[in-house]
């Protein structure tokens, strides 16, 4: 069987697959990271996205040996060490963007790489056409929108906390 | 998915001689579109020979008047390169319309040509801008590439390194997406290019096509107006729960009238 090797969340891991396994199914089954979620299966819903070298990408619609040496950041890889979540996951709790939170990782990924691509800062619109790989089924959208505005706000150094973000 | 074999050559030739020795092998680009389709076991390949190590794919240049694009350079990077937005800016605004960003990360030009979906984007393109396929074999123009649904002029061991794109005056695209799929229901690229005008249309038919009707109106005189007054046939075009082959027809020349629009 084939051998990959995986640099996730800073741990690097080889595992042993079939070429057919999923990136998905590597990080879930295999490593128990199991934040990733599958929503659709068919790389519509977004609730799979992790990031690769930097990107985000729906991790169903991969194969692990697609990604022989890269670096992958899931869910569980953004909070710092000592717990102190992202603000990207800080934003999404101050603004209720979440209820049942099964697309909630897939959001926060894509958002985190969408923020991080523009450097400049975002319109509501950019944000909302930024989100199209993602399907919320509960929430709506509008929470989601206005945290990763504030996050941006935050991570882009214009803002020093969410609540200043906010006014 | 059944299980294959995986390849991961490091030259085209190497690529192409792993596809010439197994005709059951199938080359996977970004896999955006191959990967579902082997999910759902449509496919069953006994290999995959993996495009994306080999560093000769990828990547923008100029060639003299033309702008060249490998094979394996992604629609992120279509859509955010310079030389792209400089040169053809219709070009990387429709690469930033396509899938969405995560598809966008690894979809490729080359994959996309090579699958011609009859929804997608870059066929429409092609066929507008007068643009050259280049393979690991031979140069084939965009008129004779596209063949029918999903079929190519390609042989089954052959490999698209990449497409070279006569740098046009102006040029602009206008789709109506299905609102679920979010796949065109009818695209149109227009280009006034130093091959002269192309009018391709995308998502309408089994295959995408040049809308010559609208090309000659164009030629005589470049306003939305002009392809106002072409009236596009519903024969042979999509009928589907999405909307008839005359809704088609229409949108064809709506999407045309705002491609020129866009064209400026």
């Amino acid at each position: 069987m084939p051998q990959v090797t995986l640099a996730v969340n800073g741990t690097s891991h080889t595992v042993e697959v079939e070429a057919r396994t999923l990136l998905v199914e590597v990080l879930r089954e295999t490593l128990r990271l199991t934040g990733t979620h599958v929503g659709c299966d068919t790389s519509q819903c977004g609730a799979c996205v992790v990031h690769l070298d930097g990107d985000s990408v729906k991790s169903c619609t991969l194969l692990a040996v697609q990604a022989q040496g890269a670096t992958i950041t899931t869910i569980e890889g953004i909070a710092a060490a000592d717990g102190t979540l992202h603000p990207m996951q800080e934003a999404f709790r101050e603004y209720h963007a979440l209820q049942c939170g099964f697309c909630t990782p897939g959001m926060v990924m894509s958002a985190i790489d969408l923020v991080e691509k523009h450097p400049q800062g975002l319109s509501e619109q950019e944000i909302r056409e930024g989100l199209e790989g993602n399907i919320c089924r509960c929430t709506g959208y509008h929470n989601i929108v206005k945290a990763i505005a504030a996050a941006a706000e935050v991570m882009q150094g214009r803002a020093g906390t969410l609540a200043s973000a906010a006014e | 998915m059944y299980d294959f074999t995986y390849h991961k050559p490091g030259s085209v030739a190497d690529a192409v001689a792993l596809l010439a020795a197994d005709p059951d092998a199938k080359p996977i680009s970004g896999g955006m579109t191959l990967l579902p389709a082997l999910k759902h076991r449509l496919n069953r390949p006994t290999a995959l020979v993996d495009l994306s190590g080999i560093a000769e794919l990828r990547g923008v240049r100029q060639e003299g008047d033309a702008l060249v694009i490998g094979g394996m350079t992604k629609h992120y990077e279509v859509a955010t390169n310079p030389l792209v937005m400089a040169s053809i800016p219709a070009l990387a605004r429709m690469a930033a319309t396509i899938g969405d960003t995560q598809v966008r990360n690894r979809g490729t030009i080359g994959g996309s040509l090579a699958n011609n979906d009859p929804a997608a984007d870059y066929p429409a393109a092609a066929l507008a801008l007068r643009a050259t396929l280049i393979t690991d074999r031979r140069r084939i123009s965009a008129d004779d590439f596209f063949l029918g649904m999903f079929t190519t002029a390609l042989e089954a061991d052959e490999l698209v390194v990449g497409v070279s794109f006569p740098i046009p005056q102006k040029a602009g695209y206008a789709k109506l997406r299905n609102p679920a799929s979010r796949y065109a229901m009818a695209g149109v690229f227009v280009a006034k290019g130093p091959g002269g005008v192309g009018v391709g249309v995308n998502g309408a038919a089994a295959c995408s096509f040049r809308q010559v009707e609208m090309e000659a109106a164009l030629t005589a005189a470049w306003s939305v107006e002009s392809v106002a007054a072409v009236k596009q046939s519903p024969d042979e075009l999509n009928a589907d729960i999405h909307g008839s082959a005359e809704y088609r027809a229409n949108l064809v020349t709506v999407m045309a009238k705002r491609a020129v629009a866009d064209a400026g």
